[in-house]
């Protein structure tokens, strides 16, 4: 069965003072109904402009968009800019990261909801309050009726992120694509939010596109996760899998350099060593060959292609699979002995 | 709120008796000429003039003086006597409202309705051609005189002397409730002479502002909406822009209405800033203090409507 | 005496005027509101909670940067509760601060080198050739080239600026640093290098350290206790193995089963789910803090306030009327279990 969200070969580069910074350098991934993909990356690996790029919200003067998303059989690359705002929100929902500075402060949160809706569906402005208000209550915000007509720097701030996710999914859309939507949210309440997430993600079948750059968010919330560094993706296969059999330097570097609470206290983390890449005159070969801890003399040359490690495991790394099978088996992290 | 707006109209009739106070001070310790003489005119004889001085109360000592003059002032908002014509100076100021408020109000329109789409359209497009010349337009805007480019109107297009004969020229105004077409004619050239200016400031404002609020993460959830790109810009982005420009476009208006000198010199219209210019040159002291009180009055005004309006305008302000 | 810094029933509220001619209706944030503990010697101490707990501000009393409302701040001591800016000045040579944001705590005018020698200059340290030495090494013990002494902030990166962070705060050789949130501003890659960094730094210089942050586990990683605060207060306090492994307050569950952990058991835990958000420090809640929230509250919780106090084990405090046992506790904390002293590691 064809994935609903199908992205082939995805390129971006934007035109800066400094050069061309080639941010996104041909990224294909896909997600199915229901289903939830995790984009993991840093600052820089390209993550929020892939999937800006799927709505079409890269489409500048200086940006040079090329290859392929597929939705629902449409190119939307290939889309006119007002054909492409009849996807945006009833087909293709976003949200961002931080809710204070991506709703508007001058209008009321429930304005703002129905705003979504009339500009999609020719329904009567008391029609579309009233199913602001059941959008606010279906994302679990106490007293929709009231807080309908607050601004949002009067709700908290996860009660703003419920409403942008309520704004999002009032038109109830095929793929929500939340980049980094609990970052800027306490521990406590980024649990209530990915929860909710995925209890309407179950409800409405809703497929979603995950940006992270906390591999704990993905560990809870991802069926399929890619990584992603410099602009590539490194690494996808299933959740499970990643976690628990990764192939990638990057990916090992990654999980071992977080601190967790299910593993023992180390004495030192293990950090990547070196700094993330220019994007403008990103490292030859391989984009991570020099952080990697175990380059070879041809990864500095040639570019590794994605290849399928295990069925659905993809890995663009050109040490063998048995060296990277048995590299992580020393790597991974022990649970705790007797101590 | 309430309280707020109390505590404001306290502070602003603080305010004003600090400004005619000052008012006092300043004409009090440097007068151009001898008020006494001036009034008695041509032919003062010493003897006149000494008269005059007592019955003007000049021979009495400052701090009674002074005592008089605000008492006039705040009970009987009595402005005191023009030098000129011995009549009453807020009978005068009264009489020349009305042409400086049609002045003000006609070039705040004109100077919106250009100054608010130039701005926008700049905005969209910044660094085109486009915005390029609207800009530079802009800068000769700011740069011009006023009354330069007032003369140089009335040398184009005034009925009498100007090269093509379309509007009014200077002295030809008339009140809109004697003739409204002659009042029309009368101001056109005005209102876009003195609109220039602020035309031009308030189009880089806009742009300056919408170029910024363009950036922000609220409009990109806006087109991650499915919005039209119209709105997008219009409702939430020049509705966010324009925010802190209606507060200025209020001051500049309570400035306005203290009289716009220059323009109403050069075309010779009968308001409050002409009135000044003429009690200046003919150093008419009572008429100069109260055209200043004026100014002030409505600038302390401006600066207070404005100050609410802002909370309106912008929910996250709150008093 | 063996305490670098013992703070005592600290308390910090801030006035917001909502009333505006004569001060009436005031509302007072308990920014802090009784908080009491000791910093060893070497010890590095972490401050964890959510937004509005309270912790940046008591980062800032310690360092006073602020003054308290009440209560007292001893450093080595000599009671700094309300000194003088002018007595705090010698003080300042031993306590320094490292801040969160790497982009906004570094003045952008200024060159590096200057920046990070400024404080041997207020403190009237060496001569300008002493100071540039000093400032030179000090940029090569945290990892920066100190060729660049005269480039400017914006000229490095994120996890560059940091360091330059650091290496001022360590420029006077100063006995107790405390940091707030150091490395929440950083890339994953970079937040270990800084926090080895910092690791290293500590145990080279003998310092003592007190790490503010609301990551659960970088705090678990660098600290030798760790003090939960909630609303302005200290709900728990203890040693990580016994805070992370068997937690007793059931904020301090609901915390440590919040936060997500890179495993694919993981996602099968329990969790003490909190309903709703915090309640406004403007008006907290009586007695214990936690009471609204809390799924084990009765009727004492919302009546008489629960001390600070040993439960169980000397070693941790907790305070609770109803503690977590160690059924609710094990069911709330992923995975692994770890007892220092016990030996016993339960799956």
């Amino acid at each position: 069965m064809a994935a609903l969200l199908d992205i082939h070969d995805l390129r971006v580069s934007f035109q800066t003072r400094d050069g061309v910074v080639h941010a996104v350098d041909g990224v294909s991934t896909s997600v199915d109904r229901g289903k939830t993909l995790g984009l993991v990356g840093e600052s820089g690996s390209g993550k929020s402009v892939t999937a800006l790029s799927v709505i079409g919200l890269t489409r500048l003067p200086n940006a040079e968009v090329s290859g392929q998303v597929l939705f629902d059989g449409t190119d939307l690359l290939q889309l006119s800019s007002e054909r492409l705002q009849s996807v945006r929100g009833p087909r293709i929902a976003m949200i961002f990261q931080d809710p204070l500075s991506s709703l508007h402060p001058l209008y009321r949160v429930g304005w703002q909801i129905e705003e979504a809706i009339l500009a999609h569906e020719q329904v009567s402005r008391r029609a579309a309050r009233a199913r602001a208000v059941d959008a606010m209550r279906a994302v679990e915000m106490p007293n929709p009726a009231e807080l309908v007509d607050r601004y949002p720097h009067e709700l908290s701030g996860g009660m703003r992120q419920r409403a942008m996710i309520a704004m999002a999914l009032v038109l109830n859309p095929d793929v929500l694509i939340a980049d980094e939507p609990t970052t800027a949210l306490d521990v406590t309440v980024q649990a209530q939010i990915l929860e909710l997430i995925r209890s309407l993600q179950h409800d409405f079948d809703t497929a979603v596109v995950l940006i992270t750059h906390d591999f704990g968010v993905i560990a809870e919330t991802a069926d399929e996760v890619a990584v992603m560094y410099a602009g590539r993706i490194v690494e996808q296969g299933p959740i499970d899998t990643i976690l628990e059999a990764p192939e990638h330097p990057y990916t090992w570097g990654l999980l071992q350099s977080i601190p967790r609470l299910d593993t023992p206290r180390r004495d030192r983390l293990e950090p990547i060593t070196g700094t993330p890449p220019s994007l403008v005159y990103p490292p030859t070969g391989c984009h991570f060959h020099p952080r990697c801890p175990y380059v070879m003399p041809m990864c500095r040359t040639m570019d590794p292609e994605l290849l399928q490690s295990d069925p659905g495991h993809f890995v663009a790394c050109h040490l063998p699979v048995a060296e990277r099978r048995r590299i992580w088996q020393e790597l991974r992290p022990k649970p705790a002995e007797a101590a | 709120m309430a309280r707020y707006i109390v505590r404001r109209l306290a502070w602003a009739v603080v305010m004003l008796v600090v400004v005619s106070a000052l008012t006092f001070l300043i004409f009090y310790t440097f007068p151009s000429a001898d008020p006494a003489a001036l009034r008695a005119g041509r032919q003062a004889t010493p003897q006149l003039i000494e008269q005059i001085r007592h019955a003007l109360g000049l021979d009495k000592p400052v701090y009674e003086q002074f005592f008089i003059y605000m008492k006039n002032l705040g009970l009987h908002f009595d402005l005191g006597y023009s030098y000129q014509n011995n009549v009453p100076v807020r009978q005068e100021i009264f009489a020349r409202l009305p042409a400086t408020i049609s002045l003000t109000a006609g070039a705040f329109v004109v100077w919106m309705l250009i100054g608010i789409p130039v701005g926008v359209l700049s905005a969209i497009r910044p660094r085109s051609v486009g915005d390029r010349v609207a800009m530079g337009g802009a800068l000769v805007g700011i740069s011009a005189p006023v009354y330069w480019l007032g003369l140089v109107a009335l040398f184009l297009f005034a009925s009498d002397i100007g090269k093509v004969h379309l509007f009014g020229g200077a002295g030809s105004y008339v009140p809109l409730t004697q003739d409204p077409g002659g009042w029309v004619k009368s101001l056109i050239l005005p209102w876009f002479v003195l609109a220039a200016a602020f035309a031009a400031f308030y189009a880089r404002m806009v742009r300056g502002n919408l170029i910024e609020v363009m950036g922000e993460d609220y409009i990109r959830t806006a087109r991650a909406k499915g919005l039209p790109e119209r709105r997008v810009i219009l409702r939430h982005g020049l509705r966010a822009a324009l925010t802190p420009i209606v507060t200025i476009a209020g001051l500049d208006i309570g400035i306005l209405l203290g009289g716009a000198v220059l323009t109403e010199t050069v075309f010779n219209i009968p308001g409050v800033g002409r009135f000044a210019y003429d009690s200046i040159v003919n150093s008419d002291l009572p008429a100069i203090q109260g055209t200043v009180l004026f100014g002030a009055l409505f600038i302390i005004v401006a600066n207070l409507i404005v100050d609410i309006a802002y909370a309106f305008l912008d929910p996250r302000v709150r008093y | 005496m063996n305490e670098l810094l013992v703070v005592r029933d600290l308390v910090k509220e801030f006035v917001v005027n909502r009333g505006v001619l004569f001060g009436r209706d005031s509302a007072v944030v308990h920014a802090v509101d009784g908080v009491s503990f000791e910093v060893q010697r070497g010890e590095t101490l972490g401050l964890v909670g959510e937004t509005g707990c309270g912790k940046t501000t008591t980062a800032r009393l310690v360092t006073r940067l602020i003054e308290p409302t009440k209560g007292q701040i001893v450093y080595d001591g000599i009671d700094i509760t309300h000194r003088s800016r002018r007595k705090l000045r010698p003080i300042r040579r031993e306590v320094q601060m490292i801040f969160q944001d790497p982009y906004s705590s570094l003045n952008p005018r200024r060159p590096v080198g200057a920046i990070i020698a400024e404080p041997l200059r207020i403190q009237g340290i060496g001569t300008k050739a002493e100071r540039r030495r000093r400032v030179a090494e000090v940029m090569d013990r945290v990892g920066l080239h100190p060729e660049h002494y005269n480039r400017y902030p914006h000229e490095f990166s994120g996890g560059q600026r940091q360091r330059i962070g650091i290496a001022r705060a360590i420029v006077t050789s100063p006995k107790l640093i405390v940091a707030d949130e150091p490395v929440s501003a950083l890339d994953v890659s970079i937040q270990a290098q800084v926090l080895n960094l910092l690791q290293d730094l500590r145990d080279d210089l003998g310092l003592t350290l007190v790490f503010i942050s609301h990551n659960l586990s970088v705090v678990r990683h660098l600290c030798d206790r760790v003090a939960v605060m909630y609303l302005g207060k200290i709900v728990e306090l203890a040693d990580p193995d016994r805070l992370y492994g068997e937690p007793k307050h059931p904020y301090t569950g609901a915390l440590l089963s919040a936060v997500p952990v890179p495993s694919v058991e993981a996602r099968r835990t329990r969790r003490l789910a909190l309903h709703g958000d915090v309640p406004s420090p403007t008006n907290p809640p009586r007695a214990c803090r936690f009471h609204t929230r809390c799924p084990k509250a009765q009727a004492l919780c919302s009546e008489v306030e629960p001390p600070l106090e040993r439960t169980g084990s000397a070693a941790q405090l907790a305070a609770c009327h109803f503690p977590l046992t160690r059924g609710e506790a094990a069911e709330l904390v992923t995975a692994e279990r770890f007892r220092a002293d016990s030996g016993d590691a339960a799956a």
